[in-house]
C-alpha cells in the first residue's frame, strides 16, 4: 500500500520588511569602495567583489564560510547610506500612511470610538476565517477614511495635504515644499505600533519607517557574477554597475554634507543617491528615465530579474530547459508506422542514450565507440557515442581523435552515451499540450533531412499540420522511463481516446477519399492496376483474382480491402454517404451502396469511408482497437492507409475551382429564387411598416420580423445549395471529399457554388455601423434583405463590396470568439488541471492524493476507464447480441432505425468543430494559416 | 425521521444524498474491508447541516465517527461514500 512517511506542510509563509539592524547583522561585509578588483585581479576588501560575499572564481574559498565555488551560497553585504532614501517599491503604503496620519503627532486620524469599532471587525474577521486579502482591502478602507480629514482629533493640527511627485518626491501641497525622505522617515517613525495594527500592518515585523532605507543590502556575489571575455576583459553584471553608482554618490554625499558644502549641492546629491537607488530596484519606474548601459541598453536591474515572461518566476521556475530533447519542422511521410518518429541523421548525432556496460555488451559498446561521436557515412547511418561515463562518474568527451583510446579503456559498469538507433523510444510532443495524447512515445526511425517525419493518421491528437508547425522530441534515459513509455505511452495504446470512447488516430482527408474509391462501386481493376494498389503492402499476398468474360484475371476493390482486415471480422453499418431513404433502407440492395456488411473479414457489400476508417468515427477501426488489440489496430491502420494512397493513386484525384461550375440553367435558377426570397423579405418588411405583420407569441413586432426574415433567407441559402447539389453529382471531386467526409461539407460547396447566404453577428442579421443603417450605401431604416448583410452571390461568382464588408464583419466575430474562447478555456484548463495534477488512481480502486487521503471511493464511481468504453457506455449491448446471435441480431436491432454513426465524441468537440467549420466557413483555413505564421 | 426542533431539515431536499451513521463497529468493519484508516477518508465538518440533523436524531457526534453517504450517480446507479467528521 501507500508509503507514508513523515509529511510536512507549510503552514504559512509571511513577507514583510527587513530592518535596517537586521541589514547590518545579516551582513558580511559593510561595502565601502566603489572599486571592484585591484591591478592583480583580485577582489578589494570592503569592495563590491568582497570575498566575504562568496566565491565565483573556482579555486578561490568564501572568506565568510570557507566553502567553494558552488558549494558557498553567497552571503549578503550591505552599505550605509549616507542619508536615507525611500524604497520606490513602497511608494504606495508611505503615501497611504503619510495621509492617514497626523504630520505632528503621527496618530491616525480617527475618533478612539472609530478606532475601536474598526479592531473589532477586524478580529471579528479573522475569527471567521477571512483571509489576508480580506484584512488588507479592510484597512485600506480604514486608511481612506482617516486621510483627507482636517483637524488631527488628537493634538489640535491642522493637516496639510500631500501630493506625490512621482516617482518618489512628496510635496506639501500649500506651499510646494518638498519633504525629504529624512522628514519622511520621522513622520513614520511617530506612528504608533497600535495605529499601524489598525492599518494592517503588523508593528512586529515591518515598522514603517524601514520603508525609508538607512542601510541597503548588497546581494552576495553569487548572484551577481562577472563574466571574463575571451579578450581578459572583465565584464560586471547590471547590479554591480548599479551598485557602484550608488556607492559613488553615496561616497561624494557624504563628503560633502560633513565638509558643510551648501544646502543646495547636498540636496542635488541626496536626488541623485535617491535615482540610484530606485533604479537599483526597478529600472522601469514611470516618471524617470531608465539607468543605461554605456551602450545605450537600459540596465536590467532586482525588478526587470524577475518581471515578465523571460522574469525569474515565468521562465526559471514555472518552466524549465532539458536535455536529451530537440525540435524541428514536421512533415508527413505516410510509408512511416504511426508508432514511428523519423529523426534527421543531423538530430541523431547530437541525441544520445545511456548504455551500462556489462560483459555481455562490452564488445558491441567498444565498436560504438571506436566509431567517435561522428562515424563518416551517415548512410548507412551507424551510430557513435558522445560521452563515456566511468564508473567513478568521471565523464570523457569522445572526440575523433581520442576515440580509440576511449574504446580500449572500456570496463564493466562505465556507462556509454550512445548515439540515437532505429528503435530508440523516445516522447515526441506539440505544444499546446491539452491532453495525455499530446505527448505520445514513438520508436524512433533515422532518416535524412532535416525534419521530424510521422504518419499522416497522428495528426489528429497533436493536433498538427505541415504549414511549419514544429514539435519536440525528448529521448528516455532509464529502462524504467522506456517500459513505461513504451506500455503507456506509445501511439498505438492511444488509438482509443480517453475523451470519448473512440478512435482519436485514424484516416484523415486522402486515406478516407482513397477508401472510397477503393470500395465504391466495388471496382475492377486489372493486374497492372491491382498491383500498383498493393505493391506497399509487402507482407500480404495477392488474392486469388476473379476472371472476366474474356478470360482475363481481375481484382475488385471490395476484395483487395478485405485483405487487410482480420480473418474473423464481423460488422454492419451505414456509411457516411448513406442518404437516410425515407423510403425504408434497402440494406444490402443499396442503391448508394452505403450499407457496409462485413462477414469472416470479407466485405460483402458498402462503402468505406469516414465511418468506416476515419479518425473518430472509423467503426472498423473502433472494432479493431477494441476487440483485436493496440498491435492489431497499428498494423491496420499502417495498411488500411498504404492501400488507401495505392486506390486514390491509381484513380487520381484533384479538386479545382472549376469543381463548383454549374451549368447556367442552375444559376439562373438560383438567382431566381433569390430573388424570391429577397422580394419575400420586401413584403415581410412592408408589411412590418403597415402593422399587417402577424406578431408571434413572446415577441415584439421587430422581432418577429427578423426571424421571419431569417427563415426567408435561410431557406434562401439551402435551396441554392440544393440547387447546386443537385447538379454536382458524385463524379466532382469536391463533393466526394465532403460525402465521403473526408474534408469540406456540402454546406462549403454550396456556397462556393450556389450562395453565401445571410452574414451575421451575435446570431443577428447585421445592424450596426452607422445611425440606423450598416453602411451609408442604403436608407437609413433599410430592413431589406441588402442592407442587412444578405449575400446572394457565391463565393465562386464573387461579392459586391457590400456583400464583402458585410461577410467580413460576420467573419471577424468569428475569429474574435475563437481568440476569446481559446484564452479563457485555457485558463480553466490549467486551474482544473493544478487541482487535479496530483490525484492519482491507486491499485485498489480508490482517487488518492500525495498524501493518501481517499478523494473518490471508487474511479469515475464506477471504476470504469472512459478509454475502454464504448463511447462512453462500459457495455456495448448491440455488439454482445450480435456477437452472440450473429446475423438475426442485425434484424432484431433494427439498425436501420439507430443512428449508428451518432457518436458519442462528435457530440462533445467533434460536432462543435463541425458547426463551426460550417459557422466560419473557410475562415477555417485563415486560422491554419495563422497558426502557421505564428510558430 | 425525528428532526423536528430543526427549522429545516437538509436531508429531505432532493438535492441531498442521504446521510448514515455508522456504528463504531460498522466503521471499523468498512475501514477494514477498505483497508483505509481514519485519517485518509474525506472528511464532513460537525457543523454541516447533515450531520446536524444526524445530531438530532443520534444525540451528539463526536469528532471520529464515520457517516455513510448514499448518492445517486449519472455512472453507477448509486455510489456509496464515506466521511470522518472533524472539528467545525
Amino acid at each position: 500500500m501507500t508509503v507514508r512517511g513523515i509529511t510536512k506542510r507549510i503552514g504559512s509563509i509571511k513577507f514583510s520588511c527587513v530592518s535596517p539592524e537586521e541589514i547590518r547583522k545579516m551582513s558580511a561585509t559593510k561595502v565601502i569602495t566603489a572599486d571592484t578588483y585591484d591591478d592583480e585581479g583580485y577582489p578589494i576588501e570592503m569592495g563590491l567583489m568582497d570575498p566575504h560575499m562568496g566565491v565565483i572564481e573556482p579555486g578561490l574559498r568564501c572568506k565568510t564560510c570557507g566553502c567553494k565555488v558552488d558549494e558557498c551560497p553567497g552571503h549578503f553585504g550591505h552599505i550605509d547610506l549616507a542619508m536615507p532614501v525611500i524604497h520606490v517599491g513602497f511608494i504606495k503604503d508611505i503615501k497611504m500612511l503619510l495621509e492617514s496620519t497626523c504630520c505632528q503627532c503621527g496618530r491616525l486620524m480617527l475618533s478612539e470610538d472609530q478606532i475601536k469599532v474598526r479592531r473589532e471587525s477586524m478580529d471579528r474577521m479573522e475569527e471567521l476565517g477571512g483571509g489576508t486579502i480580506d484584512v488588507k482591502n479592510f484597512s485600506k478602507e480604514t486608511a481612506k477614511d482617516a486621510s483627507g480629514k482636517g483637524i488631527c482629533p488628537y493634538c489640535g493640527k491642522e493637516q496639510v495635504k500631500i501630493k506625490l511627485d512621482k516617482p518618489t518626491t512628496f510635496r506639501e501641497v500649500n506651499d510646494n515644499h518638498k519633504l525629504t525622505p529624512k522628514e519622511v522617515r520621522e513622520r513614520l517613525e511617530r506612528i504608533t505600533d497600535d495605529d499601524l495594527v489598525t492599518l494592517g500592518i503588523d508593528p512586529s515585523t515591518c515598522r514603517p519607517e524601514w520603508m525609508v532605507l538607512t542601510a541597503l543590502a548588497v546581494p552576495p556575489v553569487t548572484v551577481r557574477p562577472s563574466i571574463t571575455l575571451d579578450s581578459g576583459d572583465r565584464s560586471e553584471d547590471d547590479l554591480t554597475h548599479k551598485l557602484v553608482d550608488v556607492l559613488r554618490i553615496n561616497q561624494r554625499l557624504r563628503e560633502n554634507r560633513d565638509a558643510g558644502a551648501p544646502q543646495l549641492i547636498v540636496e542635488d546629491l541626496w536626488e541623485l543617491l535617491q535615482y540610484h537607488v530606485t533604479t537599483y530596484f526597478d529600472n522601469q519606474t514611470s516618471g524617470i528615465p531608465p539607468a543605461r548601459h554605456r551602450s545605450g541598453r537600459p540596465l536590467k536591474t532586482l525588478a526587470q530579474r524577475l518581471k515578465g515572461k523571460e522574469g525569474r518566476f515565468r521562465s526559471n521556475l514555472s518552466g524549465k530547459r532539458v536535455n536529451f530533447s530537440a525540435r524541428t519542422v514536421i512533415s508527413p511521410d505516410p510509408l512511416l508506422s504511426i508508432n514511428e518518429v523519423g529523426v534527421p541523421v543531423f538530430a541523431a548525432r547530437e541525441l544520445t542514450v545511456p548504455v551500462h556496460v556489462n560483459e555481455h555488451n562490452i564488445e558491441q559498446v567498444r565498436e560504438i565507440v571506436r566509431r567517435g561521436p561522428s562515424p563518416g557515412l551517415d548512410d548507412p547511418y551507424l551510430p557513435g557515442a558522445n560521452y563515456v561515463i566511468r564508473a567513478d562518474g568521471r565523464r570523457i568527451r569522445v572526440t575523433e581523435r581520442n576515440s580509440e583510446d576511449v574504446a580500449e579503456g572500456i570496463e564493466i559498469d562505465y556507462t556509454v552515451e550512445r548515439q540515437l538507433i532505429d528503435g530508440d523510444v523516445v516522447l515526441f510532443n506539440r505544444q499546446p499540450s491539452l491532453h495525455r495524447m499530446s505527448m505520445m512515445a514513438h520508436r524512433v526511425r533515422i532518416m535524412p533531412g532535416r525534419t521530424f517525419r510521422f504518419n499522416l493518421c497522428v495528426c489528429p491528437p497533436y493536433n498538427a499540420d505541415f504549414d511549419g508547425d514544429e514539435m519536440n522530441l525528448h529521448v528516455l534515459q532509464s529502462d524504467e522511463a522506456r517500459a513505461e513509455a513504451r506500455i503507456l505511452m506509445q501511439v498505438q495504446e492511444n488509438i482509443l481516446s480517453p475523451r470519448y470512447g473512440g478512435p482519436i488516430i485514424g484516416a484523415i482527408h486522402d486515406h478516407i477519399t482513397g477508401a472510397y474509391f477503393l470500395t465504391h462501386d466495388n471496382p475492377r481493376f486489372d493486374r497492372f492496376e491491382a498491383a500498383n494498389i498493393m505493391f506497399r503492402l509487402s507482407d500480404i499476398p495477392m488474392p486469388e483474382p476473379y476472371i472476366d468474360e474474356k478470360g482475363e484475371p481481375y481484382w475488385t476493390g471490395k476484395q483487395l480491402f478485405s485483405t487487410v482486415l482480420p480473418s474473423d471480422f464481423r460488422s454492419t453499418f451505414k456509411s457516411n454517404i448513406c442518404r437516410n431513404c425515407k423510403t425504408g433502407c434497402k440494406k444490402e440492395e443499396c442503391d448508394f451502396d452505403a450499407y457496409v456488411k462485413i462477414r469472416d473479414g470479407k466485405l460483402l457489400c458498402g462503402t468505406v469511408d469516414v465511418k468506416g476508417i476515419g479518425n473518430s468515427k472509423g467503426k472498423i477501426l473502433d472494432r479493431i482497437a477494441r476487440d483485436y488489440g493496440a498491435d492489431r489496430a497499428a498494423l491496420f491502420i499502417n495498411q488500411v492507409t498504404r492501400l488507401a494512397l495505392g486506390a486514390i493513386m491509381n484513380h487520381g484525384f484533384s479538386t479545382g475551382i472549376g469543381d463548383e461550375d454549374i451549368p447556367a440553367e442552375a444559376a439562373n435558377q438560383i438567382s431566381s429564387f433569390s430573388q424570391e426570397c429577397i422580394d419575400k423579405v420586401s413584403d415581410l418588411v412592408e408589411s412590418f411598416h403597415d402593422g399587417t405583420l402577424d406578431q408571434m407569441p413572446g415577441r415584439s413586432l421587430r422581432e418577429t420580423l427578423e426571424v421571419k426574415v431569417m427563415g426567408v433567407l435561410g431557406e434562401a441559402r439551402d435551396q441554392a445549395g440544393r440547387i447546386a447539389g443537385n447538379h454536382l453529382g458524385m463524379t466532382n471531386p469536391a463533393v466526394i471529399m465532403a460525402k465521403a467526409g473526408a474534408r469540406g461539407s456540402m454546406l462549403n460547396l454550396s456556397q462556393m457554388a450556389g450562395c453565401v447566404g445571410q452574414q451575421a453577428v451575435r446570431g443577428e442579421r447585421l445592424s450596426r455601423g452607422y445611425w440606423n443603417r450598416t453602411l451609408p450605401h442604403f436608407e437609413k431604416g433599410d430592413l431589406g434583405a441588402y442592407a442587412r448583410g444578405f449575400c446572394s452571390n457565391s463565393y465562386k461568382s464573387g461579392l459586391t463590396p457590400t456583400e464583402f464588408f458585410f461577410h467580413a464583419m460576420g467573419g471577424r466575430e468569428g475569429l474574435v470568439d475563437t481568440a476569446v474562447r481559446t484564452s479563457r478555456s485555457g485558463y480553466m484548463q490549467r486551474r482544473l488541471v493544478s487541482a487535479l495534477e496530483d490525484l492519482k488512481l491507486t491499485s485498489d480502486g480508490t482517487v488518492r492524493n500525495t498524501i493518501g487521503t481517499v478523494v473518490q471511493f471508487r474511479y469515475g464511481e464506477d471504476g470504469v476507464d472512459p478509454a475502454r468504453t464504448v463511447r462512453g457506455k462500459a457495455i456495448d449491448l448491440d455488439d454482445l447480441f450480435a456477437e452472440v446471435l450473429g446475423d438475426k441480431a442485425d434484424e432484431l436491432l433494427h439498425i436501420d432505425t439507430k443512428d449508428v454513426g451518432g457518436d458519442y465524441g462528435s457530440l462533445e468537440k467533434d460536432e462543435m468543430e463541425y458547426i463551426e467549420e460550417e459557422d466560419s466557413e473557410d475562415y477555417d483555413d485563415l486560422d491554419m494559416d495563422y497558426d502557421g505564421g505564428g510558430e | 425521521m425525528a428532526a423536528d426542533n430543526l427549522t429545516f431539515n437538509v436531508l429531505k431536499h432532493v438535492l441531498v444524498p442521504e446521510h448514515h451513521l455508522l456504528s463504531e463497529e460498522e466503521a471499523e468493519a468498512v475501514l477494514g474491508r477498505k483497508g483505509m484508516t481514519r485519517d485518509q477518508l474525506p472528511k464532513i465538518r460537525k457543523s454541516d447541516p447533515g450531520v446536524k440533523v444526524l445530531e438530532s436524531i443520534h444525540g451528539p457526534i463526536d469528532e471520529g465517527r464515520v457517516i455513510k453517504v448514499v448518492r445517486k450517480s449519472e455512472t453507477a446507479q448509486e455510489f456509496v461514500g464515506y466521511r470522518l467528521v472533524t472539528r467545525g
